[in-house]
């Protein structure tokens, strides 16, 4: 009898606080299990966010810090420029990262920091019991846009990964979905490509996750993956939006690939890159 | 015969139902006669023999309640 899944050690013992049916609870998995699987739990510092998930430093077994909100990519720079042999990442919601936090993942970005984002985009505020985010689509009824997001008024929504990938300094953005066994399993592979990214030096990486949360959305847990996939997928396509063609090797060393030019974010403060 | 077992940490379930849409055996149901310690009906397996250890339930679980093995 051989165990195929277990509880990850990447996870604490403590219970999860999300709603049912969260999909928080799985990204928090695929992240942990991609640290043990690089055997980086002892040396990962990841940045915690304000959002659901500002706790997630009490389930994440590696070292955590908690920023102010959105400001976690800044936080991360200074843990990455004086850390550069640590995995650093930034776990952070889209009202966190499309909103208040937008000056910071832009320039982030832009300087090519070798951090690595995990965003998870679910199209509502949900801490602060469902108010309209950025992410949040046309016509979407939430607690403030009751009569559906009306773009004369409230504007569009932003696709954060699309214009990312535009910035010279973004080595990897890819968005991926955890509706399904298929899409979970794609998810793990894009968060294992960002840590590879990033153990490279080759600059910033983002993976966008889309995710439900049946609460604010006011549906079940599985209506909403089916909402989810309805309608949350054709404003947000899936897919890779910056650099597909990068490959790694099966030790995770960097092979080929369009990288940014300019990468000078992994030196320690007052150490010239050669 | 059974190709796999799951393992079900029962007080972590939520009742989301995630599991029960995910098994391609359709083996998993969320037992209404029981409630756990959080206050919600917990997913069980309620035909183990059918079970083919494939993980899709465990993978799909937001809360990390589900052990398989397969044989």
């Amino acid at each position: 009898m051989a165990v195929v899944f277990e509880p990850t050690k990447g996870l604490t013992d403590k219970p999860f606080h999300y709603c049912p049916g969260c999909c928080h609870g799985i990204i928090h998995r695929l992240v942990a299990e991609t640290l043990v699987a690089n055997d980086a739990l002892e040396t990962a510092v990841g940045v915690a966010s304000v959002g659901c998930t500002y706790n997630s430093y009490e389930y994440i077994a590696c070292d955590m810090v908690q920023a102010a909100h959105g400001r976690a990519p800044a936080v991360a720079t200074g843990i990455k420029r004086n850390l550069k042999d640590s995995f650093v990442f930034t776990y952070q919601g889209d009202g966190d990262l499309a909103s208040i936090g937008t000056a910071e993942i832009v320039h982030a970005a832009a300087r090519s920091e070798n951090i690595t984002v995990i965003f998870v985009n679910n199209a509502v505020y949900g801490m602060t019991s469902g108010q309209m985010a950025p992410t949040t689509l046309v016509g979407q009824v939430t607690t403030t846009s009751p009569w559906g997001r009306d773009p004369s008024y409230q504007g569009y929504p932003i696709n954060v990964s699309e214009f990312l990938s535009n910035l010279a300094g973004a080595a990897y953005i890819e968005r991926v979905c955890v509706t399904d066994f298929k899409n979970i399993q794609n998810a793990k592979r894009a968060i294992q490509k960002a840590f590879n990214v990033q153990k490279n030096k080759l600059g910033f990486s983002l993976v966008e996750v889309l995710s439900t949360c049946p609460t604010n959305w006011g549906k079940e847990p599985l209506a909403a993956m089916d909402w989810l996939k309805e309608n949350m997928e054709k404003q947000y396509p899936l897919g890779c939006y910056k650099g597909a063609d990068i490959t790694f090797d099966a030790d995770g060393k960097y092979v080929s690939g369009a990288i940014p030019a300019t990468n000078n974010n992994c030196v320690n403060v007052g150490e010239v890159k050669k | 015969m059974a190709k796999g077992k799951t393992t079900f940490n029962e007080n972590l379930c939520k009742g989301c139902g995630l599991c029960v849409a995910a098994c391609p055996k359709k083996i998993l149901e969320l037992d209404k006669t029981r409630l756990n310690a959080k206050g919600y009906h917990p997913a069980t397996c309620v035909n183990p023999d059918e079970c083919i250890g494939c993980a899709f339930c465990a993978t799909q679980c937001p809360d990390v309640v589900i052990t398989v093995e397969r044989f």
